[in-house]
């Protein structure tokens, strides 16, 4: 349902990943980890075009594009098919929480204003902030920022909702509220695309988890498989070192 | 020492022109801040050929007295353009203030603009926005909070700056004064009290700034 085919970006002459293929069908959850400096992000963010890759091709659903041909009007398309949630959440300053939700809904698919605040209205209980939708983001924890981020994801009904290290700058007293949301997704089946350094949530809640080093797919398997048993000796050094301090254990 | 009788009886006088000295700087603020707006986002977006144009503006404006440019408009462009004989003196003075003043307010608003955090930018494209809803609805109202209290500086500035006209033989607040002080020969007097009504209408301006701040931050409150 959703395709990367030889997805290739350089910064410059600086190869970041080529020929990167990743496949996942509807509500398919996949966590991608890896070292710092991989690319990981990189390639959640050429999914929607926020980078644009040199070549490749990306498919969700029935529309397809090709990296070197996209048109302004086609990534308009694949932006309205892919939902976005950003490590430092992005909000609007200007707009309420409630705002922050329905602006995509009033601006991007045209709703009516009072139809897109209903239904704001509806994600604000769902992310348990009901009684903030006036608040601005200013006003607002970390991890109600978040909530309020994958909130606005959620309100663009979207295919995939990719999540780029969403609990990276939040201070650990925030990073539940946040895993839970997602997990609360993650149930609802919504197709996610998550990359997280949370090993637990990625174990929990993936059906597939994805290895990345060095701009490559190394490696992707189920979580009980790739945790336990990982294949490649670059996946299970990286392992053993993130889940050393955590005191599991790595065969 | 001070013929503060005079003084009393010149206020209402002097008064009677403050109307079209706030016209003036009204007008030319307005046009100058649609053209500073316009100036920024093709500075911004650096918009090809019209972007070279824009720097080569600011910096002929910046570059020049303001005095200089009025004089330019008034006595010089007729010369070359027909037309302009007949331009008279609040039309120059205004369309002189609206270039001068939109130069300097392009660069705020445009630092005001990069000065919002990429993270919005890439968040409102990510949802589906075009670059004119973006700039429209998310950067533009935020960067006229942030640019607000320099906007407000350059419109005190050019309140001042209208004083400028009677040079050109506007009879405004500056040049009403100079005719009354050189028929009563009362200097100091009519000069005194014209400062004083220039700084007091600065004053009642900046108590308003001040309220429009508290207003614009209304979002900003922790």
């Amino acid at each position: 349902m959703i395709s990367l085919e030889a997805v290739t970006k350089r910064f410059g002459k600086q190869n970041v990943f080529s020929d990167i293929d990743l496949q996942l069908e509807r509500g398919e959850i996949i966590v991608i980890i890896g070292p710092s400096g991989t690319g990981k992000s990189t390639l959640l963010r050429c999914i929607n075009f926020l980078e644009r890759p040199e070549s490749g091709r990306i498919t969700v659903g029935d529309l397809r594009v090709d990296a070197q041909h996209a048109t302004r009007a086609d990534i308009l398309k694949l932006r309205r098919r892919t939902a976005f949630v950003f490590q430092n959440y992005g909000l609007f300053a200007n707009k309420t929480a409630l705002q922050n939700i329905s602006e995509g809904m009033i601006v991007v698919d045209k709703m009516p204003k009072e139809k897109a605040h209903a239904r704001a209205r509806e994600i604000l209980k769902r992310i348990g902030l009901a009684d903030k939708s006036d608040a601005y983001p200013a006003a607002l924890s970390g991890g109600q920022q978040q909530r309020i981020g994958i909130g606005r994801a959620m309100a663009a009904n979207a295919d995939v909702i990719l999540f780029d290290e969403p609990t990276s700058s939040l201070d650990p007293q925030w990073v539940e509220e946040v895993l839970n949301l997602m997990k609360q997704l993650a149930a609802e089946q919504q197709t996610m695309i998550i990359v997280t350094h949370e090993m637990q949530f990625a174990r929990d809640v993936a059906d597939r988890v994805v290895f990345m080093d060095e701009g490559q797919i190394i490696e992707q398997a189920p979580p009980d498989e790739l945790f336990t048993a990982p294949k490649d000796p670059r996946t299970q050094r990286f392992l053993r070192k993130i889940l050393a301090p955590t005191g599991q254990t790595v065969p | 020492m001070l013929n503060l009788e005079y003084m009393w009886d010149l206020l209402p006088v002097l008064l009677s022109y403050l109307p079209l000295t706030l016209e003036m700087a009204t007008i030319a603020m307005l046009f100058a801040l649609v053209l500073a707006c316009l100036l920024a986002v093709i500075r911004v977006s650096r918009v090809p050929l019209l972007n070279g144009l824009s720097l080569l503006f600011i910096s002929f404006f910046r570059g020049t007295p303001l005095l200089v440019q009025l004089f330019l408009f008034y006595y010089g462009l007729p010369q070359l353009v027909e037309a302009l004989v007949s331009i008279n003196g609040v039309t120059a003075a205004v369309l002189g203030l609206t270039l001068h003043f939109s130069a300097y307010m392009a660069e705020s608003i445009r630092a005001a603009i990069v000065g919002i955090d990429r993270s919005q930018t890439e968040a409102a494209l990510s949802i589906g926005m075009t670059q004119s809803q973006l700039m429209r609805r998310i950067i533009l109202p935020q960067a006229t909070r942030v640019a607000t209290p320099t906007l407000m500086n350059y419109f005190i500035d050019m309140i001042k700056a209208t004083s400028l006209a009677f040079t050109l033989g506007v009879t405004e607040l500056m040049g009403a004064t100079q005719k009354e002080a050189s028929s009563s020969f009362l200097y100091l007097e009519a000069f005194l009290l014209v400062a004083i009504i220039y700084w007091v209408v600065v004053e009642l301006l900046s108590w308003g700034q001040r309220r429009l701040e508290v207003y614009l931050n209304k979002a900003y409150q922790r």
